[in-house]
């Protein structure tokens, strides 16, 4: 045992995609610690899945070596395989087989003796709360109920190493925590060692150690203290008194000495440079400001990693968001752009939306939340008239969209999940493509083209093939398209998730300047930090609204001895697991 | 309105040209069905191997194997000297004739008695069987006349002079490569629109089409334009290969052809439209595209006659685009026809693109709000 | 390790069994497919003229024309319309009223009745060549009928020197459901085989369980294993529905023997199956792994195989490329088990083929599957 689980030695891979040679994987080296649970995190691109494939013997490096317990991967893959277990990304499942038969399988497949099977089923149900699904088929399982399902498998025979890769994407923040205490308890009780990637910069403080990936390069690693603590001092809560927390952002980003700064809730959280002093608010024009120091965040040190790498490569820019050139602010802000009443969506006996009514201002950014199956994207589908409502009004620009559907949809822009662009289309073929869709021509498109491709910095990309740009940059593109025809009210559907932290405080700020000069922002999520972006928000389940208000009025809802200081994704579960515990009780009474 | 159709047409063709995958349904298929069906796809015969059982030694039965061996449709492959060869070599397939001439086959001839000769086909293949036999005859009967000339015999009572009008020599690639035209059409047609939808529908970029003032008759105007350009164009180039490569003689009129051929691709195009509405993924419209690709071609004349089909698949035939495709196509390229005369084959078409469309509209409005 | 070999084969198949039965998809394309397509071609295509639409241009009726014409309408073949001209024939022609006209001059019982030569022309539609050179045979055959009639009437010798027997073997009726049947049986099998077991691995690799059940112990040759028997037997249970169909419903004759039936298809479907592995190995989703199975197999199955289209009768290059087309070795046996019973002959060398293409197809297959997603 005196072999560390897994030692990474100058570890290189390379990829040809379209005649262009990306590294996905640049000379990283680490070692692991046997018994821990290891965080192998990065943003989508970073190169992940790459390094667990390459682990698992599933690809081969250019230069380099892997070794598990001191075996060679490249060597004897099968014997690394015989003391590993790994989940994929869809955790692996055959959706046909029902939850016994996959774990049959995977008993067959790790060789766990059938003496041996009942004991660890039972132990491995029960842990996973599925024993009551067990002739359910694994097609017709919640994602949360997959996830885990695709952790008992391979967990059936206890491995030496275990690969998650990105266990946690796409579930929410309720299937997450169980996830995580699921591992706490079967891996760190068994001593397993395990090798966890997920793009949740928070999930970087639940593991023992990490590995911080960007880029293909290892840009950090150790223990995640060690991350926080080089930030000691660094991190504070700025609140503004009788100023916007917008105004207060833009008056602080960008600033030199300031490091980073994002809006949580109703104040700015705010990461100075090491030599920078507090006091550099009041320097900004925040005269009245309340500045406490907060406790670092793993996020806060990655940003700082990336800025000085950002600062070596290219000098800080600032961004200037000048969205529309008519006058916005004819009408007053406190109109009401989106009006939805009793709003009801069945699909045959299921009720999806269960008479939910909310308003929404003019400058406003509101947040839709909620777990998956909540509702969320019924009701998202709706207000942007790709689905027709069974009762209930629809109000968007103050048209009704049950009868002016397309009038009202000149007056929107939509930005879908995963950035739907034509991939074989150019940059410039899409821009040209979308503003004609949006009814631009002549000179007016000409202007519209130009203003996007300037201020989203595409012009140097303009014939590239959009499915060949990073991510960020399609989630740039994928902005530039939804605002071609200056849109009044912008729909966001989880417009952030997966990119870098350093684009998505990019896009937030761009954001953020189009709520300033009145467009009404719609944004569906189930990411927590995108959530403490919104103004105002409201949090589904079961097809109805559970709670409305700001973030701080939504935490404050579960404040109390054991969590002084919730976030928002505490405030979250404990709103679901209160409706949960409501439905079992109204259950047993009938 | 005339803005975003052009638009969303300029998007499409980009789209396909663009991607490697798209491209290869343009170019691949059309090349290797061209190829496979115009070499070797062929009903005619030659080179047909067969043995000689002779029992009878006079000069008038070699005259007659020569007739054979002489021709381009046999090829003689052996000589047998007794009954009990002539099984095995049919059995093993060695040869797919046996021509037996009887001992007495140049006594009788010389007295005039009608002289025996029989004729053992293969009957695995009816086709060729058929074929074969109908060679041989014609043989045979050249024979007889040459001789009875030559012999001073009483002249036969009628002789039966057959000719075929529009294809002399009675080449099946003549029917079969014009056939392509309209079979290769339909596959690009139909895998370029049917998949169209079902492509964005997966990409997501279905929903960002939705969400612009877009009318549903303008998404399917862009539809269906480039997949009707496509198909035009396609159906141009097989034909030039048609004419140029395979050399089949095109004498009708271009105008008439290419009025068919328009008529035809407008009805595909609707029906590609509704397999695209209805399927979810590229995978069910790849699926329904086959599901009506494989009954579409053997349904409609295309390697067999519709007409000796049982009564009530010919009925079933009367809904299938391809087979008045064929027959306008087929008569363009080797007959002469008026546009009266192809009135019964272009109305059905017009009717049934007519009747796709709207179906094709209807079930699009039903899934896209 | 003996043990865990068997026990992780028993879950793989055990696995791939359970996936069959549920996949509505996977009994459509090995069950449902296979009928439908026998139905379409056992009842859709035939190349066996019926009632061939014959006009008689009588241009000037007498007994002769009227004998003539009735002897054309007591055939099978045949539906006779009676023209009073050529031009209108003719014109019946061009708009495809009629396939063809046999014209009687107007001299025609004249001259018959002084012995001289009435020739008759007969013209054909020759845009379809195939069906106008059956139609060609059968009006001869009309004819000669005819002919002989009248002569034994006139009790005139035959003046045509030679008398033809046409004998045709093991399709005496020569029916083309019966030779066309048969060669279906492999191209319907080449489905399951190539294109099903492609689809179903290229869904594993879409799904990503393949990347999970490649970082188990298994080998590749366990998985290779475990996919092959599986569709086996649904190929063969494919066949059986087919060869109950030929049978009972079509009423193809089978002459051969049914354990010969089942060795070859054995043999074509390990074939196939190779085929389909060879391909998943290189396509990684459904679109692209059914396109190249449907061009690479189904096609030539359809087209090359000698099936339809007789492969002597293709120029060289493409009667050499037929060897390598498994389905043309088991199309071959198929017709003569059908057809004309178990000729050794026949299906010796065919049966070696396959044997060999099972072993060069299920071998390329060991070998380009590799335990790497690279």
């Amino acid at each position: 045992m005196s072999d560390p689980p897994l030692v990474l030695d100058q570890v290189t891979r390379r990829f040809s995609i379209a005649k262009r040679v990306v590294v996905a994987l640049d000379q990283v080296s680490a070692t692991t610690t046997p018994g821990l649970v290891t965080g192998l995190i990065g943003p989508d691109g970073a190169g992940k899945t790459t390094l667990m494939r390459v682990i698992a013997g599933l690809l081969r490096v250019d230069s380099g070596g892997v070794r598990v317990f001191g075996v060679d991967v490249a060597a004897d893959p099968l014997a690394v395989q015989g003391m590993i277990s790994y989940m994929p990304q869809r955790f692996g499942l055959y959706e046909d087989l029902t939850v016994q038969e996959n774990l049959d399988l995977y008993a067959d497949l790790q060789g766990l003796a059938s003496g041996l099977r009942a004991a660890r089923y039972g132990e491995l149900l029960h842990m996973t709360g599925l024993a009551a699904f067990t002739t359910r088929l694994a097609g017709k399982l919640s994602g949360g109920m997959k996830q885990k399902l695709g952790l008992a498998c391979t967990l059936i025979h206890p491995p030496r190493l275990l690969l998650l890769d990105e266990p946690t994407v796409g579930v929410d923040p309720v299937s997450r925590r169980e996830l995580w205490s699921i591992v706490d308890h079967l891996v760190r009780g068994a001593g397993m060692s395990v090798l966890l990637s997920t793009a949740y910069l928070d999930e970087a403080e639940k593991c023992d150690e990490v590995l911080l990936l960007h880029e293909g390069k290892l840009i950090g690693s150790g223990p995640p203290g060690d991350f926080t603590k080089s930030m000691a001092g660094r991190s504070f809560q700025v609140r503004a008194a009788g100023m916007s927390k917008r105004v207060a952002l833009t008056a602080l980003t960008g600033r030199a000495g300031v490091t980073d700064a994002v809006i949580q809730g109703e104040s700015v959280r705010l990461v100075l440079d090491r030599d920078a002093k507090p006091e550099l608010v009041r320097e900004a024009g925040l005269k009245d400001a309340v500045v406490i120091p907060v406790p670092p965040r793993f996020e806060d040190r990655f940003i700082d990693l990336l800025k000085i790498k950002a600062m070596a490569e290219s000098p800080a820019k600032t961004l200037v968001m000048n969205p529309a050139s008519r006058a916005s602010t004819q009408t007053q802000p406190a109109d009401v752009v989106i009006e939805v009443k009793h709003l009801i969506k069945r699909f045959g006996d299921f009720l999806a939306v269960d008479d939910i009514s909310f308003t929404v201002r003019r400058g406003e950014i509101f947040g839709l939340l909620g777990a998956n199956g909540a509702g969320k994207s019924t009701t998202f589908r709706m207000l942007c008239g790709l689905l027709l409502a069974s009762s209930g009004t629809l109000r968007v620009g103050g048209f009704d969209l049950s009868h002016a559907a397309a009038t009202a949809r000149g007056q929107l822009g939509y930005m879908a999940q995963k950035f739907s662009l034509y991939g074989d289309l150019s940059v410039m073929q899409n821009l040209r493509f979308f503003s004609a869709a949006y009814g631009l021509t002549g000179q007016k498109r000409r202007q519209r083209i130009d203003w996007a491709l300037s201020v989203f910095e595409l012009t140097p990309f303009r014939d590239a093939t959009s499915r060949d740009l990073p991510l960020g940059f399609k989630q740039r593109m994928a902005l530039a398209c939804a605002l071609m025809h200056e849109p009044e009210i912008l729909f966001l559907d989880e417009p952030t998730s997966g990119v870098d932290p350093l684009a998505r405080r990019e896009f937030w700020q761009r954001i953020n300047g189009l709520a300033d000069h009145g467009v009404t922002v719609l944004v569906t999520t189930h990411f927590m930090d995108e959530a403490e972006y919104c103004d105002r928000l409201v949090i589904m389940g079961q097809g109805r609204i559970l709670a409305e208000g700001t973030s701080e009025q939504l935490k404050d809802h579960c404040r109390d001895e054991s969590h002084p200081n919730p976030t928002m994704e505490d405030a979250f579960i404990a709103l679901i697991e209160a409706n949960d515990a409501q439905i079992a009780a109204l259950a047993r009474q009938a | 309105m005339y803005h975003r159709v052009l638009a969303l047409i300029i998007k499409e063709f980009l789209a396909i040209l663009r991607d490697a995958k798209s491209r290869m349904v343009l170019v691949g298929p059309p090349l290797v069905q061209l190829l496979v069906f115009g070499y070797a796809a062929t009903f005619n015969l030659n080179h047909v191997p067969f043995a000689v059982y002779n029992q009878d030694r006079g000069t008038a039965s070699l005259d007659l194997v020569a007739h054979f061996t002489n021709s381009a449709a046999f090829e003689k492959f052996a000589v047998l000297n007794s009954d009990n060869q002539i099984k095995s070599l049919i059995d093993s397939r060695q040869v797919e004739m046996v021509l037996v001439i009887d001992p007495r086959f140049s006594r009788d001839l010389l007295t005039h008695q009608p002289a025996p000769v029989q004729v053992i086909v293969d009957g695995r293949n009816s086709n060729t069987a058929l074929l074969i036999l109908g060679y041989a005859n014609t043989i045979l009967m050249n024979y007889s006349r040459t001789w009875a000339t030559a012999h001073g015999a009483p002249p036969p009572l009628a002789e039966i002079v057959p000719r075929a009008l529009f294809n002399q020599n009675l080449d099946s690639r003549w029917f079969i490569i014009p056939g392509i035209v309209a079979l290769l059409t339909q596959v690009v047609t139909l895998l370029v629109v049917g998949l169209s939808v079902a492509r964005e529908r997966e990409a997501g970029t279905f929903d960002q089409i939705l969400v612009t003032p877009m009318r549903p008759l303008d998404i399917l105007l862009g539809k269906s334009i480039p997949g009707l350009l496509i198909g035009v164009i396609e159906g141009s180039v097989i034909i030039l290969a048609t004419v140029f490569w395979f050399k089949v003689p095109l004498y009708g009129g271009l105008l008439q052809l290419y009025l068919g051929l328009l008529l035809f691709v407008l009805a595909i195009t609707g029906i590609g439209l509704m397999i695209s509405s209805i399927a979810a993924t590229q995978q069910q419209a790849l699926l329904g595209a086959f599901l009506f690709m494989v009954p579409s071609i053997i349904l409609s004349g295309f390697a067999t006659p519709i007409s000796n089909m049982p009564v009530i698949i010919q009925y079933l035939t009367l809904i299938n685009p391809l087979r008045y495709a064929l027959v306008v196509i087929r008569s363009s390229f080797l007959q002469h026809p008026s546009f009266m005369s192809l009135l019964p084959q272009y109305l059905p078409m017009a009717a049934l693109a007519l009747a796709s469309l709207i179906a094709a509209d209807w079930l699009f409005r039903k899934r896209a709000v | 390790m003996k043990a865990g070999v068997v026990m992780r084969l028993r879950g793989l198949i055990r696995k791939e069994s359970l996936q069959i039965l549920r996949d509505p998809s996977s009994i459509a394309i090995a069950f449902l497919l296979p009928a439908i397509l026998l139905l379409l071609f056992g009842y859709g295509v035939s190349l066996d003229a019926r009632h061939i639409k014959l006009g008689i241009a009588v241009e000037q009726p007498s007994a002769a024309a009227s004998s003539f014409t009735t002897e054309f309408s007591n055939s099978v073949y045949f539906d006779p319309r009676v023209f009073s001209t050529a031009d209108a024939a003719q014109t019946a022609l061009a708009q495809e009223k009629i396939d063809g006209f046999v014209w009687l001059q107007s001299d025609f019982a004249r001259r018959l009745a002084a012995g001289q030569d009435p020739s008759i022309g007969v013209y054909v539609n020759g845009v379809d060549a195939n069906n106008a050179r059956i139609i060609e045979n059968y009006v001869q055959q009309s004819w000669a009928i005819w002919r002989s009639s009248q002569l034994a009437a006139s009790g005139a010798k035959d003046p045509i020197p030679i008398a033809i027997e046409p004998r045709i073997w093991f399709n005496p009726a020569v029916s083309s459901r019966d030779y066309l049947v048969p060669g279906l049986i492999a191209v319907i099998m080449t489905l399951t085989g190539a294109l099903l077991t492609a689809l179903v691995i290229a869904r594993e690799w879409e799904r990503g369980t393949m990347e999970a059940l490649m970082v188990t112990r298994v080998t590749m040759l366990e998985i290779l294993i475990s996919k092959v028997l599986p569709y086996f037997f649904l190929g063969l249970g494919g066949m059986v529905v087919a060869v109950i169909i030929a049978v009972f419903l079509f009423h193809v004759p089978l002459h051969g023997s049914i354990l010969v039936l089942t060795l070859s298809a054995s043999l074509f479907m390990l074939a196939s199956l190779g085929m389909g592995l060879l391909i998943s190995t290189i396509a990684k989703n459904q679109f692209v792994a059914g396109q190249i199975a449907i061009i690479t197999t189904f096609l030539p199955a359809f087209i090359l195989s000698g099936f339809i289209f007789d492969i002597g009768s293709m120029p060289w290059p493409i009667k050499v490329f037929t060897h390598i087309v498994a389905a043309r070795y088991f199309v071959a046996i198929l017709q003569s088990l059908f057809l004309a019973g178990t000729v050794w002959s026949v299906i010796l060398p065919n049966f070696l083929a396959l044997v060999v293409m099972a072993i060069v197809f299920l071998g390329a297959a060991r070998l380009a599957a590799r335990k790497r997603l690279d």
